[in-house]
């Protein structure tokens, strides 16, 4: 009985442990470990609950967050305008941003230098910076530094979500770009095709298959930038979803539009998520057909 | 090297090619004639697909010239797209483009870059992927494809451009050994039409049987050329000898 065997529970080995079965000292079986472990999980949950029930003040907490007088006076305008804004500048700030975070990624893979060095600062600025400063720098830094600079709140918002988006979106797209094997820019520049041809019908066809997860998860994140809008003040019809509910709470002193504006994101972002997850599944598995 | 009576349709003079430092390609000179079939052989490393990729100028040359039907390959101001279109090429890992569909791989060079109409374009398409026999496969998706499959039909895509030359770069050695005679079949049918063709190979046999004339390369120059027979059979040089029986006789390497 020397033989070095792993034990049933799969931990001991050696040569001086018996087999499992001869165990004296009644080592738990691997089954018996498992029902142990799910049992002390599932306790763990049971008292944090208990904790929670007895020691919540109940009718404070609804009272505070969970008024449904409060929250059905929300309704239509926190879905016909502030959900609608929300949707509206994620939108117009990912569109911006696409576009901005294509050019970019095009410069990082340019063989021009300083194409390339332009691209790379371009990223690590609005990587690295805040999208609040972004937000403040556009809607109050540039008016006081330039006189005319007076741009519609919305085309604010959307440069500024553009902006910040862009810089994520970029990288994506480059390392989606180069993750498209070689050898399909060289069969297609050798049936003729120009560089950039080879670029726009070949590449970034391929390439998008593999960016459309991340970029959706860029949407999503956007989704609840773009509630940073609400630093700029803006108009009543021009409130999105955090700006709402800003103003009610102020107007009602409770606490409940919180609750409503957090579950108006959640139907904006829990559906990106799923749709993300599909794309991942349908795209996400190696690429057929390229070797 | 060979006495041409005709200008060839491809003149590869003194071509050096380095990467860095790295000097791969050393005073190169090979003639192609119209409708002869080139096998180019060697060790891997030898030099032989760069070679074959500085044709089309997928490498750059570092020097020499390389002049195909005509075209100065290494003068700048050539369009290099519109010369690229007359010379085929097939790579040892197919390369079709994985987006899209055996019709579309067929057609979108000839439509984008020869200007070809939809229709016409569909009619070369299918015309040549009969010939690699494989007009069922019109709509695949070239995943669905074995690998023997997606060869034939890169070379079916490079026939549709309609080239005077086509280059096959080790066109069997990315491939299951049961699908390599069809695509050595294809190609053999191709030589016979009177193609002009050079092969980088490792196939012996194929370049017994169907060169006009093999190139054997090693440590970046030609070390023999000549007919099949003479390289293959009874080889001058000792360094083809050495790898003819490395190749013909791997058993005995160990």
């Amino acid at each position: 009985m020397s033989v070095p065997t792993a034990n049933e529970d799969g931990r001991q080995t050696g040569p001086d442990v018996p087999a499992a079965t001869a165990t004296p000292k009644a080592k738990m079986s691997k089954r018996q470990k498992a029902k142990l472990s799910r049992g002390i999980q599932y306790a763990i949950l049971v008292v944090i609950a208990i904790l929670i029930v007895i020691f919540a003040d109940w009718p404070k907490l609804i009272d505070s967050f969970g008024r449904i007088d409060i929250a059905t006076g929300m309704f239509p305008d926190v879905i016909t305008m502030a959900l609608k804004n929300t949707v509206v500048y994620t939108f117009l700030g990912f569109a911006l941003g696409l576009v901005i975070a294509l050019f970019v990624a095009l410069m990082r893979l340019s063989s021009v230098g300083v194409y390339r060095w332009l691209a790379t600062i371009y990223i690590e600025f609005f990587r690295g910076l805040p999208a609040l400063v972004v937000f403040l720098v556009l809607g109050f830094g540039l008016p006081v530094a330039f006189d005319n600079f007076n741009l519609p709140q919305l085309v604010i918002i959307m440069i500024a979500l553009g902006l910040v988006s862009s810089a994520y979106m970029a990288e994506t797209i480059r390392a989606g770009i180069q993750a498209v094997p070689k050898g399909q820019i060289e069969a297609a520049r050798s049936l003729g095709m120009s560089s950039s041809r080879a670029m726009f019908t070949i590449v970034l066809p391929q390439a998008m298959r593999i960016i459309l997860p991340p970029l959706t998860n860029e949407l999503i994140l956007l989704a609840k930038d773009s509630s940073l809008a609400y630093i700029l003040g803006s108009s009543v019809d021009g409130r999105e979803l955090a700006a709402l509910g800003r103003a009610e709470i102020v107007n009602t002193a409770n606490l409940t539009p919180f609750i409503v504006i957090a579950l108006c994101y959640l139907i904006i972002t829990v559906p990106l998520s799923y749709l993300s997850r599909v794309l991942e599944r349908k795209y996400g598995s190696a690429d057929s057909g390229v070797k | 090297m060979h006495a041409a009576t005709k200008a060839p349709i491809i003149a590869i003079r003194n071509l050096q090619k380095s990467f860095g430092t790295n000097q791969v390609l050393t005073d190169i000179n090979l003639d192609v004639d119209k409708g002869e079939v080139v096998c180019v052989i060697g060790p891997s490393g030898s030099g032989k697909s760069t070679m074959l990729r500085c044709i089309n100028t997928l490498e750059t040359p570092t020097g020499g010239s390389i002049v195909v039907d005509g075209m100065d390959m290494t003068d700048l101001d050539l369009d290099i797209d519109a010369a690229r279109t007359r010379i085929g090429m097939v790579f040892q890992s197919f390369n079709l483009f994985a987006h899209l569909t055996v019709r579309e791989n067929l057609t979108i060079a000839q439509t984008k870059v020869l200007g070809r109409s939809k229709a016409e374009a569909n009619k070369v398409a299918e015309a040549n992927l009969a010939k690699v026999g494989l007009s069922e496969k019109m709509e695949a998706k070239p995943g669905s494809l074995s690998g023997g499959q997606q060869q034939r039909v890169a070379i079916a895509r490079a026939l549709s451009m309609d080239p005077d030359v086509m280059l096959f770069d080790e066109p069997t050695s990315a491939l299951d050994p049961e699908t390599v005679g069809d695509v050595l079949q294809v190609m053999r049918n191709l030589a016979e039409a009177g193609m002009t063709m050079v092969v980088v190979t490792h196939e012996m046999e194929f370049a017994r049987q169907v060169a006009d004339r093999v190139v054997f390369m090693d440590g970046g120059v030609v070390v023999e050329a000549g007919p099949a027979k003479d390289v293959i059979g009874n080889p001058a040089e000792q360094r083809t000898k050495d790898f003819l029986s490395r190749v013909l006789h791997p058993g005995q390497l160990g």
